[in-house]
């Protein structure tokens, strides 16, 4: 249309991102999700009730019990309470997504950086290595790294982040080749810039808003795939409560003790949906901004 | 002319307002604007870009009304229905009563369709029973009309397969297909070469001589204005400042807008309209119509 | 067509490489990993001579390089090594376990397809209004819910609490086997002309094919509606509106086609992604496909068992994605009509 907009403030343009992502109830209800979430992960042994319950013992008179008042969303057979244990499940998440990301987005970032900035054999190379990661379905791989590995916390890490970089490198990569062209970096080569200075200090700033929309979808995503490990038996062991275990162990005692499964797969559904929310509305406050 | 201002007009705009936005912070972009076309003319409604003119013709056609934060108030009179509102009666009208050509005609057509089936559409929303081959015998015959030498073999191509200068000449042919009353031509061929841009112009004008359609021609282009329309509005960041008949407004320009974009016309091509510079609070004066050209006073709907 | 075929050679050539490049890998990582394999292989009884035949049967003392050719050599042979863990050839092994993944996720495949791709053209149609918010809302729960999350609690409430659906495997208890022609249960059952097998076989797949559906369902419906909302930008959506073309015939026609071509590339990654997901299923529904057998290799670190199952998911998901660049050429005639002419 060739109607024009309202006027832009530029000097405005934090404030106007965030009315851009409060405007939308769904970013709201995902904040609202995520802090809860990561306060009660934070503040795990203050908020919940049987702390104790996160080992291998519970409390053998209240075996299986189904949700009530004293037990919110239950006990498993051995009469662990299933809320202490979905809030210390999603430190562990919350914990494993951070590293994973922590390592993972440096080595798929500048990986893209290299590759789409120099181009030639070095961006062949490194994106050829790229698709064969990207080439097997990321579920399937890390399987695959786990089968060489003892399934451990560390090692479940380990294997997701091998298998999460190439998606970073890839999206830089993109945008590299894209702002390659333009004329700020022509400009700094011109002036003799070295090519650490253009990478980190030109093209990378550019590319914060899609690294921080993908980082927060992420943050789910790697949930959502830890879990899945876990539900296989090839993450993180007993008695360390892991959400994906708890919904593969519950799965036996179906239906009669429901809540050991229900919880703990609402437990899941819910975190990836928060940051599925807020990243989704990060990126619409990030467009509302440029 | 004289004895064209004793029709009834084809479409008859009254007090069209037009906001954009939520209830509270409406941005304005139509003022109250009036104009008509009666049976036959050629009018044109010349402005720079964001002047409201392209928004008026989509009203018109019942394009934007059902669209969300659109606020319109008004009356648009067309064929024995207020289109203000929008609705289903424009709805109805559309392709067959009024129908509009486009400013890239490659663009306005689908490029995963070939012309047949989007040309049966069109005659679709003027006949809703015909046959398949029967709209394939008409679509070659429109073709034909506007001198496209292979229709059937137009007829099987993407529009990507063909020029600029074709694309426009199919989009007339869709557009007349149906005989409408009312043409709208939103800067037609601004998208291609001027000697192409003006073929197809010649070309429109000859067939709506020929089938007495009323035009509503969208322009920056003071050249092409000039050329083509029986009368003039000119308007200005969502006002008519100035209507006239073409002559009037050429020879007489009164309104200092309408003077500031005549001086602006570049001398040897006449061409498009330069964004002017700055702005005036001239250009903010009061409506001048020129003799013979006030708004019809009957009654419509 | 002759273009066609080239670059469709092309394609196979490019996905060879990418082959190639998995096999490097999963071969690195089996050999690179701590500890002998042979060792694992055989467990702590074992004794030492028995280890070391097996380290000469299958060249671990050799170099990489060396074993990686020898691993080729075979390969090419179209043998995948034995399985440890069963003790038979890891390509009968994957043979017996395919044929009901494959069919569980074909199916699901065409759940995504008949549902994700209706519920983004409704709701991009009723942009901002009821039926989009419903479609958004489905499409998001589909996104953000592991597999297994929407197999449990499909199984919980339709299996277990309404009993509408099967709780577990591919065919009721009553029901007879059809002989093994295909080892796609529709279509075995079919071939035997046992109708009531077919139905029952049918029935066993609606809740495990759905709950491998929903995420790629959702990411359907999402991109489907997002790519039409930017179509229904475009001239050529509002020409249709100017002439008059019914909104319905818009929505599924002239918006829904040029949509359409971006989303099918997408539409190829889920599908390949329910190769993996189909894990997660076929272990709630006890479904006996690849996943048990998978999972168990894993854990027993039978080394050959997973480089081969990784390498046929691997070839599956470059085949399907080989298969959707063919229908986005097929489907975009700015392509195919290049292809013709150049």
């Amino acid at each position: 249309m060739s109607e024009p907009g309202s006027p832009v403030l530029a000097s405005r343009t934090r404030s106007k991102a965030w009315t851009a992502y409060s405007a939308d109830p769904l970013s709201v209800i995902g904040l609202v999700i995520v802090v809860a979430i990561v306060g009660l992960a934070i503040f795990a042994p203050f908020v919940t009730p049987y702390p104790d319950h996160v080992g291998p013992t519970g409390d053998f008179a209240a075996m299986n019990a189904a949700p009530s008042a004293d037990f919110w969303f239950g006990t498993d057979v051995i009469g662990r309470d299933l809320f202490t244990r979905i809030i210390y499940g999603y430190r562990l998440s919350l914990i494993m997504a951070i590293v994973v990301l922590a390592i993972a987005t440096p080595i798929g970032v500048i990986v893209g950086l290299v590759a789409g900035y120099k181009g030639g054999w070095t961006d062949y190379i490194l994106m050829r290595i790229t698709d064969v990661f990207l080439a097997v379905p990321p579920l399937v791989l890390a399987m695959a790294i786990m089968g060489f590995l003892e399934p451990t916390l560390l090692n479940g890490m380990l294997a997701i982040t091998a298998m999460w970089w190439p998606w970073y490198a890839r999206l830089i990569y993109n945008v590299t080749r894209a702002e390659a062209q333009e004329g700020y970096v022509l400009a700094a080569e011109t002036v003799g810039a070295s090519t650490a200075h253009i990478l980190f200090r030109e093209i990378l700033p550019n590319c914060w808003p899609s690294i921080l929309t993908k980082m927060t979808l992420d943050i789910g995503f790697v949930i959502l795939m830890a879990s899945s490990l876990s539900f296989l038996g090839l993450g993180v062991q007993p008695p360390t409560p892991d959400l994906g275990s708890m919904v593969a162990d519950g799965a036996k005692y179906m239906p009669d003790a429901w809540w050991l499964t229900v919880f703990p797969a609402i437990a899941i559904l819910l975190v990836v949906l928060g940051f599925n929310l807020v990243g989704d509305g990060l990126r619409e406050a990030f467009e509302a901004e440029s | 002319m004289a004895s064209n201002t004793l029709q009834k007009p084809v479409l008859a705009i009254r007090g069209l307002r037009l906001a954009f936005g939520d209830r509270r912070h409406p941005t304005p972009v139509l003022h109250g604007i009036s104009m008509h076309i009666r049976p036959g003319e050629k009018v044109a409604l010349v402005g720079e870009s964001g002047s409201g003119k392209s928004v008026t013709a989509r009203l018109a056609m019942g394009l934007l009304q059902d669209q969300k934060r659109v606020h319109v108030s008004g009356s648009i009179f067309f064929d024995g229905i207020d289109a203000a509102k929008g609705g289903p009666e424009i709805a109805r009208r559309r392709g067959n009563r009024v129908a509009m050509i486009f400013q890239d005609p490659t663009s306005a057509l689908n490029p995963t369709f070939k012309i047949r089936g989007q040309f049966r559409d069109v005659l679709r929303s003027g006949d809703r029973s015909i046959s398949n081959d029967e709209a394939d015998l008409r679509a070659e015959a429109a073709l034909a009309e506007v001198s496209i030498p292979d229709p059937k073999r137009a007829l099987d191509s993407y529009a990507f397969q063909l020029s600029g200068g074709m694309n426009q000449r199919v989009m007339i042919a869709m557009a007349l297909a149906n005989r409408p009353q009312l043409l709208i031509a939103d800067e037609p061929g601004t998208a291609l070469d001027v000697t192409v841009q003006a073929q197809t112009l010649n070309l429109m004008h000859e067939l709506t001589e020929k089938t007495g359609t009323s035009v509503l021609l969208i322009s920056h282009n003071l050249g092409v204005v000039r050329e083509f329309a029986d009368r003039v509005y000119v308007i200005y960041r969502g006002r008519i400042v100035e209507h006239g008949t073409t002559a009037q407004l050429f020879n007489d320009p009164r309104h200092p807008y309408t003077r500031a974009l005549l001086a602006a016309i570049p001398k040897i091509s006449g061409g498009g309209l330069p964004d002017l510079p700055e702005r005036s609070p001239e250009f903010e004066s009061p409506l001048i119509v020129h003799e013979g050209c006030g708004e019809p006073t009957e009654a419509f709907a | 067509m002759a273009n066609i075929l080239r670059s469709l050679l092309h394609r196979l050539g490019a996905a060879l490489i990418v082959l190639i490049g998995i096999s490097m890998l999963i071969f690195a990582i089996a050999r690179v990993m701590p500890g002998d394999p042979a060792r694992i292989a055989l467990g702590p009884n074992a004794t030492a001579e028995q280890v070391a035949a097996l380290r000469l049967e299958r060249h671990l003392d050799a170099s990489l390089p060396v074993q990686y050719f020898e691993f080729v050599k075979s390969l090419a042979r179209g043998d995948l090594g034995t399985s440890l863990y069963t003790n038979r050839p890891v390509t009968t092994d994957i043979a017996q376990f395919l044929p009901a993944t494959l069919e569980l996720v074909l199916v699901s495949g065409i759940l995504m397809v008949l549902i994700g791709l209706p519920l983004g053209i409704l709701s991009a149609h009723f942009r901002g209004r009821f039926p989009d918010h419903v479609g958004r809302l489905i499409a998001l729960l589909g996104v953000c819910t592991p597999a297994f999350v929407w197999g449990v609690i499909l199984q919980l409430v339709l299996g277990y609490f309404w009993g509408w659906f099967p709780i577990e495997g591919q065919l009721a208890q009553s029901t007879v086997a059809p002989p093994l022609v295909t080892g796609f249960m529709l279509i075995d059952t079919l071939l035997a002309g046992d109708g009531a097998a077919f139905l029952d076989a049918l029935h066993h797949l609606i809740l495990p094919s759905l709950a491998l559906a929903m995420s790629g369902l959702g990411q359907t419906a999402r991109l489907t509606r997002s790519n039409m909302n930017e179509v229904y930008e475009r001239p050529y959506v509002e020409m249709a509106r100017a002439y008059g073309f019914p909104a319905r015939r818009i929505a599924t026609r002239y918006a829904f086609r040029p949509a359409l071509i971006p989303t099918l590339t997408i539409l190829g990654l889920e599908f390949a992604a329910m190769l993996g997901n189909a894990f997660l299923v076929e272990k709630v529904f006890g479904w006996p496909g690849l996943s048990r057998y998978g999972v168990e290799v894993i854990l027993r670190k039978d080394l050959d068992a997973i480089v081969g199952t990784v390498l046929i998911i691997a070839a599956a998901f470059l085949i399907v994605n080989i298969i959707v660049d063919i229908l986005v050429n097929v489907i975009n005639p700015r392509i195919r009509l290049a292809a013709g002419r150049a």
